[in-house]
């Protein structure tokens, strides 16, 4: 027994350093092909770091200027040159949160009647829908903001909203109709596919034999969705809501034409905001101080850096289930 | 293949092979008339093409400072500051004067009236509803109950700095809470980008009061307001009150960056002011600074009598001498 | 089994527990009918607006002057397409090799660094997308132009069109790969010719929707290339596009111009919807496949 181990030991060894030299003697060819596809790989690694260092370079007047009083005050103020970026976060954050808000029962509603109630063939027309849907440009929801959701709003939800529940700080205040309100249900729609579509992978990941242990315990249909695809697949659905979330910071265009452009803090849905990136939008190139200026780039670094944590949880958490799931 | 050679020979006609283009941007007040300049004077001299981008006048003069275009446009003349920043002379070259006009939608009122202090606390934020009892003193029989919804610019602008320039001139407290400036922290409203953009709220949102360039609150058929001017008379912005308001100007200075907001003449409209055009001095590319010049020259000659159709006022002949001068300063060869 | 005096117990919870499966299946299926409303009220829209704007003028003519009516967007749709052109000539490549160093190399530290910042620049804000491209390029060339446009795009499109190569080319069997390697062929022509060659259509899936997204981006854009009035065929030079002008004129106030912006807007949304079903249709083969 020992002679058979030992002999095996050293075939092993004579095998690696068979393979050990076959992976020295790569033809040259081959060599500089693999370092040439290296190089073209980097250079996506190089432009991730250079936008974040770019846009360090443009904030830093700002940045060493104001300090940390920048995320905290609340003063955005062009004339005076005194820029505080609370009122942009709070727009970004609560335009986001209302959105996530309305989008994912709706997303998660969607993902669970494609993978789990519907036929086949009307399962496969709602994904189609719903991709569309994430096909729409940007540009083309903020068009259709404008012209058909501000005027709905305005004349009839808000004034709605404003009689029955005027006596929550929400439903508060003239209705403009572009404003919170209408960026937060454009962002909802426009977050809908990427959250349904993940959530709905995550759904169909589920093994199929949960489902049908709780189909053959005399479970109903609901009750099977509850208790083997809700309970095997809730991190997953959390990774998808944050993801969704990460598209809705950083949303621009739809946002930009209808949030109403003015950077102030207020409890009520109906008054005008200012999201971090729609007011890059508005003000970059359109900034005369040099001050007024780098904060613009920093709030885009804030942006920038909010998106990557927000992103890299996200894909953390993806990733966790990935390995635990095992291959399927 | 006929429509084919057509649509080919369309294309190439209308496009920019070989021609030299020019690139300005800036303020929104002047577009109209702008746009219409450069497609005339792009019919007399095919081989130049001045693409005017209309982003604001505050982004007009940070781009220029930036040099990332030829020429800058601004209604508000640029500060010392500003120009201390600038890598060499910069000079303004005035174009044309325009009133920045109070444009409301009320559906069914018209000719209303405002005077200067109404006007301040509604843009403060003071006076909330249109029957404020001091907005029915100026206007008796205004049935309107609906809330005031302001409509500002959300863009770096002159017609910004025009207005609050006035505003700040009439009002003690504007001056001491909002300022002057081209862009402003607002205390109320909503923001619209550029005069376009405020138009277009103002258009869609009733009950609202915006401020824009007359042009735009003619050709799209808003009402507006008459404002009481220095001399106590309700003034309506027309050709003639902007005109009026010129003639108050009694000397211009030698960089001719002036104001002529809340004149003191006769019929003279309050919020009116002048545009420029802004080049540097000397530009790195002569072939450029040609252009520009010969255009400016047109623009001051045969260009002012196109002014007036556009509700612009053309300069007064006197400042047109003065203009002309100053655009032989600048320099068409390459310094050195 | 059960003993009588159970019965009407359990009955009673059948039917509640029947009620509440019906109830919440027939919300799912609710929600799903909103998704589809959602898509016909926005597109139904586009298409109801912006038929009426298209003709031929609409094709072929550079806006006119403010306040004139007439003219059309030539301009802006020729200049997106130089500006998708330019941005594939980079982005295509590029986004294409690095997803074969990643199928192919990439099991390393190298590899899964890439695929992170891949990740995350996919989920850059495209606003930021344009800073970075204003900073890197219209500053020091001292111009906007339609270059700086297209490099902001390819930067964007990079991440979809490496990951879905990935993928794709994971799928690829390895002995196809060892059957290469066996006869002798080099790895890299192994690579090229024999992997790639072989799934050229379906790389081109993820291709198309990658040109598809970027053909819809605006905010990267708007400090980049800028705008023109002109048919410009300049690179170097300031230049219009469909989404920035769509933005322009809706934002202003004239009704011609927001005819336009209709019009504007329903070209762009067939060409976004085509390339999205022209690429179903390449990769619909192969799902039904697996």
């Amino acid at each position: 027994m020992p002679d058979v181990n030992t002999d095996l030991g050293h075939l092993k060894e004579l095998a690696q350093n068979k393979f050990r030299s076959f992976g020295k003697e790569i033809h040259k060819p081959d060599r500089n092909f693999l370092w040439f596809l290296r190089i073209v790989a980097s250079a996506v690694i190089a432009c991730l770091l250079s936008v974040g260092l770019f846009l360090l370079l443009k904030a830093w007047p700002a940045l060493y200027h104001t300090g940390l009083r920048f995320l905290y005050t609340n003063t955005w103020d062009p004339v005076g040159d005194v820029y505080g970026a609370l009122p942009v976060v709070f727009g970004t954050l609560l335009s986001s949160f209302l959105a996530l808000i309305l989008s994912v029962p709706l997303s998660l509603g969607i993902a669970l009647f494609v993978s789990e109630l519907a036929p086949r063939r009307l399962a496969r027309f709602v994904s189609f829908t719903v991709e569309m849907l994430a096909a729409i440009p940007s540009v083309v929801y903020g068009l259709w903001g404008i012209f058909v959701l501000a005027p709905w709003l305005r004349t009839v939800v808000e004034p709605f909203l404003g009689t029955y529940f005027g006596f929550l700080p929400f439903f508060q205040g003239p209705p403009y109709g572009v404003g919170m309100l209408a960026a937060s249900l454009i962002l909802a729609v426009m977050i809908t596919p990427t959250i349904s579509s993940i959530a709905r992978e995550i759904f169909r990941a589920v093994p199929s034999n949960y489902r049908e242990a709780a189909l053959a315990l005399g479970a109903t249909r609901w009750e099977m969705i509850r208790l083997s695809v809700l309970s095997a697949s809730w991190s997953g659905v959390l990774g998808a809501v944050v993801l969704g979330l990460g598209r809705a910071l950083g949303e621009t265009m739809a946002v930009t034409m209808v949030i109403g452009n003015r950077a102030d803090i207020s409890l009520s849905l109906f008054s005008p905001g200012q999201s971090m990136a729609s007011v890059i939008a508005n003000e970059y190139v359109e900034a005369t101080s040099d001050i007024h200026l780098a904060a613009l780039a920093e709030v885009g670094l804030l942006l920038f850096a909010v998106t990557f944590l927000v992103n890299s949880g996200a894909r953390l958490i993806v990733l966790r289930l990935k390995t635990k799931g095992g291959g399927r | 293949m006929r429509l084919l050679m057509l649509f080919l020979a369309g294309f190439l006609a209308s496009s920019s092979w070989g021609a030299q283009v020019v690139t300005g941007a800036g303020a929104t007040f002047p577009y109209p008339l702008y746009s219409k300049w450069f497609a005339e004077y792009g019919k007399l001299n095919p081989n130049v093409q001045i693409n005017y981008q209309s982003i604001g006048s505050g982004g007009g003069i940070r781009q220029l400072l930036d040099k990332t275009i030829d020429f800058g446009a601004s209604d508000s003349p640029m500060t010392d500051e500003q120009l201390g920043k600038a890598s060499g002379p910069i000079v303004h070259i005035p174009t044309a004067m325009g009133a920045v006009v109070l444009i409301y939608n009320l559906a069914g009122s018209t000719n209303l009236k405002l005077s200067s202090d109404v006007l301040a606390d509604v843009f403060l934020g003071t006076i909330k509803k249109w029957n404020d009892p001091r907005i029915l003193a100026l206007n008796p029989g205004l049935a309107q109950t609906s809330d005031i919804f302001v409509v500002h610019r959300s863009d770096g602008s002159g017609t910004t700095g025009i207005f609050s320039d006035y505003m700040a001139k009439v009002s003690s407290d504007w001056k001491t809470k909002v300022g002057s400036g081209t862009a402003l922290n607002w205390p109320t409203g909503l923001g619209g980008k550029g005069n376009e953009g405020v138009t277009g709220l103002v258009k869609q949102t009733p009950g609202s009061i915006g401020y824009v360039e007359l042009i735009y609150a003619e050709s799209n058929k808003l009402s507006f307001f008459a404002l009481k001017n220095k001399a106590g008379q309700f003034v309506t912005p027309t050709l003639k009150s902007v005109t009026a308001a010129a003639a108050g100007l009694k000397e211009v200075p030698d960089d001719l960056r002036f104001s002529i907001t809340d004149s003191d003449g006769a019929g003279s409209y309050p919020i009116s002011g002048a545009t420029y055009i802004l080049v540097y001095k000397t530009m790195p590319d002569s072939a450029k600074a040609a252009s520009i010049v010969s255009f400016l020259k047109w623009a001051l000659k045969d260009g002012q009598k196109m002014a007036a159709e556009l509700l612009y006022a053309p300069l007064p002949s006197s400042l047109v001498k003065k203009v002309q001068k100053k655009v032989e300063t600048i320099e068409v060869k390459r310094a050195g | 089994m059960i003993t009588g005096h159970l019965t009407p117990f359990l009955e009673a919870r059948d039917t509640r527990r029947r009620v509440s499966n019906l109830v919440a299946c027939g919300t799912l299926t609710f929600l799903s009918g909103v998704a589809i409303g959602a898509l016909f009220l926005v597109f139904g829209y586009v298409l109801y607006r912006g038929f009426p704007a298209i003709n031929w003028a609409f094709f072929i003519e550079t806006p006119r002057p403010v306040g004139e009516v007439g003219g059309g967007l030539a301009n802006a749709m020729v200049g997106s397409l130089i500006i998708l052109l330019l941005a594939s000539l980079l982005g295509i490549p590029w986004g294409i090799l690095t997803g074969v160093y990643l199928s192919e190399y990439g099991r390393g530290r190298l590899g899964s660094a890439v695929r992170f910042c891949s990740d995350m620049l996919s989920s850059v804000p495209s606003i930021v997308i344009g800073l970075f491209a204003y900073a890197l390029l219209v500053v020091p060339m001292k111009h906007f132009s339609a270059l700086a446009g297209s490099v902001a795009l390819a930067v964007m499109m990079v991440p979809t069109i490496a990951r879905s190569t990935e993928e794709l080319l994971r799928l690829v069997p390895n002995h196809i790969r060892e059957a290469g390697l066996a006869l002798g062929v080099p790895r890299w022509k192994v690579i090229l010719l024999i992997v790639l060659r072989g799934n050229l259509s379906a790389i081109l899936t993820g291709v198309m929707l990658a040109i598809a997204r970027a053909s819809g981006e605006t905010a990267p854009l708007l400090f980049t290339a800028l705008n023109s009035r002109f048919l410009s065929w300049r690179v170097d030079q300031p230049i219009a596009s469909l989404p920035v002008q769509i933005y322009t004129y809706a934002i202003a106030p004239f009704d011609d111009w927001h005819r336009q912006a209709w019009g504007g807007a329903l070209v762009l949304v067939v060409f976004v919807f085509s390339l999205n079903l022209l690429a179903r249709s390449v990769i619909r083969p192969k799902m039904t496949r697996d």
